[in-house]
């Protein structure tokens, strides 16, 4: 008895009654035609956005100060991205949940080395500078515990940065080429030639944008554009786009975990909000083999609204 | 060549097949069970409907590039066209989901039928945050740099760079609509070898409860 019972929430029962016409052609083509004639209304009315995409140029003329010190801590190895671990480089630990180090396992598959990335190679490029030649000389000739001296003693002093007359200025003392290299950095920001340099490293054509992405991502500006775009993690983040344009809420389940504890705190929050959606996902997939959870619509009979006609026939 | 050579032909094996499973009148039927009458049925259709309206207008951005729409009137237009069609597909078939779970629609050997359309729905939502990643505007400067931290945590990173536009464009308008698109054909052609799920039959469901009830006494 028990192979041949019927199993409400894996079964179907036999259909004995009866059959409609139905024109499935016609019933597409008036499907295309209404749901154009609404996406061409929605077009029409609300557009869509395209905020310009800001440049390093844009950034340094805008935030001096903010640019400078993002490029210090290139330098110095503070940034996201100097200290940020696999794929990038070796120097953060990366996001680890329990035992696993997905990242660490997988390496560096995409070095940045911040200081010679964002800085030393592309003031390389700069012509005709014969005091930035010196300095870059000197930088490179250094021993890599002098360059540390030169980078701590300029940062000490960085908090009293200014910049007066188009140059960053700072009471560093033997901070050996520092100066000139952040205030050169600053200048060749400020004229655009550093997009094209972070840019150019493959060659004439490129369509990556690592480089200039990631020091953007490094400064504040950006991040201070985007809480005006209420843009943030904090925000619901990703799921929003600029204006007030739905963006993508379809992602707001994924976006939830960031905004309670503790993802919402935890050095690991990208990886832990990821188990939890793949542990979910995988819920849903397999739902109709999960006993409990494939009872519930049996159970809140939404069914009998959904069926009504037929319930009330029968 | 005889008749029976003919036969095992593996071409003509797979047509004996495809026609035994889906014949042409469950992939054009011209009738179907009169329970098939409610509004949520509708979305299934809008979702299929507004999916081959994203594919129309990516196909006329993909004509003339990736940077036509930022300073064309028309291009800005079709990019809005593109948008407010994705808007509606996801608005179409998460309704659609949504209903299909609380008809029990993977009743009925069905179940091919729900995972297929769970991860076609997991295929549009990475096709469209490619498209989002590789807007080449504010948007994709933002939402990719904060991406990336959960795509790299994962180890993905390493070879789904969402900093690279030309990487994200070619995913965006190559890999992800082709799988969006097979996923989709499956799901619609086990809908049509399946047919729509029957109703819940109350009675039936009563009878069962009674006999388990029965047998745990």
């Amino acid at each position: 008895m028990s192979t041949t019972r019927f199993r409400p929430d894996v079964d179907a029962p036999e259909y004995k009654g009866g059959y409609s016409p139905y024109d499935i052609i016609k019933e597409g083509t008036i499907a295309i035609v209404v749901v154009g004639i609404l996406v061409v209304l929605l077009a029409v009315v609300f557009g869509s956005p395209d905020e310009p995409a800001i440049t390093i140029k844009k950034w340094s003329n805008a935030a001096p100060i903010d640019f400078a010190t993002t490029a210090l801590s290139e330098l110095n190895g503070t940034s996201l991205s100097a200290s940020y671990g696999a794929p990038y480089n070796h120097n953060g630990p990366g996001q680890q949940l329990g035992p696993l180090a997905l990242a660490r396992w997988v390496g560096v598959r995409i070095p940045i080395n911040s200081a010679n990335d964002f800085v030393i190679n592309p003031l390389r490029s700069q012509p005709n500078n014969p005091v930035l030649k010196a300095s870059l000389t000197a930088w490179e000739k250094a021993r890599a515990s002098t360059r540390s001296t030169w980078v701590a003693n300029y940062t000490k002093v960085a908090g009293r940065m200014t910049f007066t007359h188009g140059n960053v200025v700072v009471p560093a003392t033997n901070a050996g080429p520092v100066p000139v290299l952040i205030n050169d950095l600053t200048h060749m920001a400020r004229t655009g030639a550093l997009d094209t340099a972070l840019l150019s490293g493959n060659g004439f054509y490129t369509t990556d944008y690592t480089k200039p992405l990631l020091f953007i991502a490094d400064g504040s500006y950006l991040g201070s554009l985007a809480q005006k775009q209420h843009m943030l993690g904090d925000q619901w983040g990703m799921m929003n786009e600029t204006g007030s344009y739905p963006g993508q809420p379809w992602l707001w389940l994924y976006t939830f975990w960031y905004q309670v504890p503790p993802m919402n705190s935890s050095h690991s929050g990208d990886l832990e909000v990821f188990a939890i959606m793949i542990v979910l996902t995988l819920v849903l997939f397999f739902l109709p083999l999960i006993p409990g959870l494939r009872a519930i619509p049996r159970k809140v009979k939404l069914y009998r609204v959904i069926w009504r006609e037929h319930y009330r026939d029968t | 060549m005889s008749s029976t050579e003919i036969e095992r032909q593996w071409t003509t094996r797979l047509r004996h097949r495809a026609a035994g499973k889906l014949p042409p009148e469950k992939l054009l039927p011209d009738t179907q069970p009169s329970y098939v009458s409610s509004w949520i049925y509708v979305f299934g259709v809008a979702t299929l409907a507004s999916l081959i309206l994203v594919i129309a207008t990516g196909c006329i951005l993909a004509l003339r590039g990736p940077s036509w729409w930022h300073g064309s009137f028309i291009g800005h237009f079709v990019n809005s066209l593109h948008l407010w069609s994705v808007e509606v597909f996801f608005f179409a078939m998460v309704v659609h989901l949504w209903g299909k779970f609380f008809m029990g629609a993977w009743r009925g050997g069905r179940t091919a039928t729900w995972m297929t359309g769970v991860v076609t729905f997991l295929a549009s939502l990475m096709t469209a945050f490619t498209g989002y990643v590789s807007q080449s505007n504010f948007d994709s400067q933002w939402i990719s740099t904060q991406a990336k931290d959960g795509i790299n945590a994962t180890g993905g990173g390493a070879y789904f760079n969402v900093l690279n536009m030309g990487q994200m464009l070619m995913w965006h308008i190559v890999l992800l609509p082709l799988v969006a698109v097979i996923l989709t054909a499956v799901h619609v052609i086990l809908v049509r070898m399946k047919g729509v799920v029957p109703p819940y039959d109350d009675a039936a469901s009563a009878t069962s409860a009674a006999t388990t009830e029965g047998a745990t006494k």
